[in-house]
């Protein structure tokens, strides 16, 4: 059985690759700033800098209300992806659990099989 | 690369730095550039199905089109909206996109290629993928704009939807495979069916977790007929209407690069990666990269093509596709086909 201690230098490539991939976009977003404030094309006013709204003065805040279904689906999200989450572990290790993990995992799958019925039945997926 | 660098004289630890660093350009400097041509392709693609011409100027065949729009959008003002919180608002689109490179750190472009061969391959493209999100509601936030905000919401709902289907997808592979390491993923396919047909996508029992990926894969990347995040119908350019100059075209190169990434993942996970697609040894002699590239563009095609014929859903038959068809269908098929491979494989030795 191989060592259960993760050796972490693998990911040194990764850590590289973010740090590369950052300064890549950093630089596409901040270069055009400085190069349009030397061609002449960076000229702010108020109304260009004004929020879309069709051409309009903006009606009201837009940071107001947003539909609560949009939090509910939050909320699924989280404890969905958290099963998904326990059953990772489970599916790479399916040959050492045997039929006890087999069985147990289908008892938990079921009992968010219920989870998802209830959700479903309360109308907590309904968009209408 | 490593001893390639050792060769020259260099001690070890220069040479892996310097063959890293290469490693990663290899991957990114090539995919801007696939980016760049893809989208080229892609609006030819549009055209042929419209009976259009598409970009046929700049350049022999209009090939350099996305270079000229390049350098059109990089001399272009950066407009930050006064209402805006300027600092999300700046850090919004270097998040997409580097969000959008970093997950190519772990994709096998041949049998050992890949530059880190981490054993949770699988997994750390699932959670990079995951944070693509909040690029997406920071902009939409940090515009401090009706449309953006009502896209980002969209986008922040969407894209979580489809993302609980694909994990459970994602199980079924790594269950018929028994690894999250990508490379040994794709190894476990050869000869998949009758060690003929390499690939889990001829597996009868896969094959519809596959069909499920590849509409999740649109879904995630808000493709066409999933686009509602920016319907320009309604929300003008959804998250993206604040934007301007190279600020605009990340969100745009992100959302290719993530479109091939998809792609990618389809030919990794379900069609064999950079095997051949028959298990017979003269197709071995074509490099894997080949096959993977191939693979890749074919569908990539297909998302193309998608997007040119099918219409937009609404958006409550968007979260009813998600949470009413695909969630169940792969939950049943989890038990579906952990079921198979105890009564198969690991339950009969035990």
């Amino acid at each position: 059985m191989e060592s259960l201690v993760v050796d972490l230098s693998q990911y040194l490539p990764i850590l590289i690759f973010l740090v590369i991939a950052l300064a890549l976009s950093a630089a596409f977003v901040f270069l055009p700033m400085g190069v349009a404030r030397l061609t002449g094309t960076h000229k702010p006013d108020a109304e260009k800098l004004s929020e879309y709204e069709c051409g309009f003065p903006a009606f009201e805040d837009p940071r107001s209300q947003f539909d609560v279904r949009f939090y509910l689906v939050a909320i699924l999200f989280i404890v969905f992806d958290l099963e998904a989450a326990f059953l990772f572990p489970w599916a790479v290790s399916l040959d050492m659990t045997g039929w006890p993990g087999w069985i147990t995992m289908m008892v938990f799958l079921f009992e968010l099989a219920i989870g998802l019925a209830y959700a479903w039945k309360k109308g907590a997926l309904e968009w209408e | 690369m490593t001893e390639f660098f050792q060769s020259w004289g260099l001690p070890y630890e220069w040479a892996w730095g310097i063959a890293t660093v290469a490693g990663i350009l290899l991957i990114a400097l090539p995919l801007m550039l696939a980016v760049a041509m893809v989208i080229y392709a892609e609006r030819r693609m549009w055209a042929a199905f419209a009976l259009r011409r598409g970009p046929n100027v700049v350049g022999p065949f209009g090939l350099l089109q996305s270079f000229a729009d390049g350098l059109k959008v990089m001399l272009q003002e950066t407009i930050i909206p006064s209402a805006a919180n300027k600092g999300i608002f700046l850090i919004a689109p270097i998040i997409t996109f580097t969000v959008a490179l970093m997950a190519w750190a772990v994709i096998p472009f041949n049998s050992g290629a890949v530059l880190a061969d981490i054993n949770v391959g699988l997994l750390y493209v699932l959670a990079i993928s995951s944070l693509g999100v909040y690029g997406v509601v920071m902009a939409g936030w940090a515009s401090n704009s009706k449309y953006p905000f009502f896209s980002a919401m969209r986008a922040a709902a969407q894209m979580i939807s489809y993302e609980v289907s694909i994990g459970f997808i994602l199980i079924c592979v790594v269950l018929w495979a028994g690894t999250f390491n990508m490379n040994e993923i794709v190894k476990a396919q050869q000869g998949a069916l009758f060690g003929v047909l390499n690939g889990f996508a001829f597996i009868p029992l896969l094959f519809p977790m596959w069909v499920l990926f590849l509409i999740s894969s649109m879904a995630e990347t808000a493709r066409t007929p999933f686009d509602l995040t920016e319907a320009e119908s309604e929300l003008v350019a959804g998250y993206q209407t604040e934007y301007s100059s190279m600020a605009f075209a990340l969100y745009w190169l992100g959302e290719y690069a993530n479109v091939l990434l998809m792609c990618t993942l389809n030919a990794v996970l379900f069609w064999g990666g950079w095997l051949p697609p028959v298990d017979w040894a003269p197709l071995y002699l074509v490099p894997g990269v080949v096959w993977l590239l191939l693979k890749t563009f074919v569908f990539f095609f297909i998302f193309a093509w998608v997007k040119a014929t099918v219409p937009r859903f609404r958006y409550d038959q968007l979260m009813r596709l998600g949470w009413k068809i695909f969630l169940p269908l792969s939950l049943i098929f989890v038990v579906l086909v952990s079921g198979w491979l105890m009564f198969t494989r690991y339950g009969v030795a035990a």
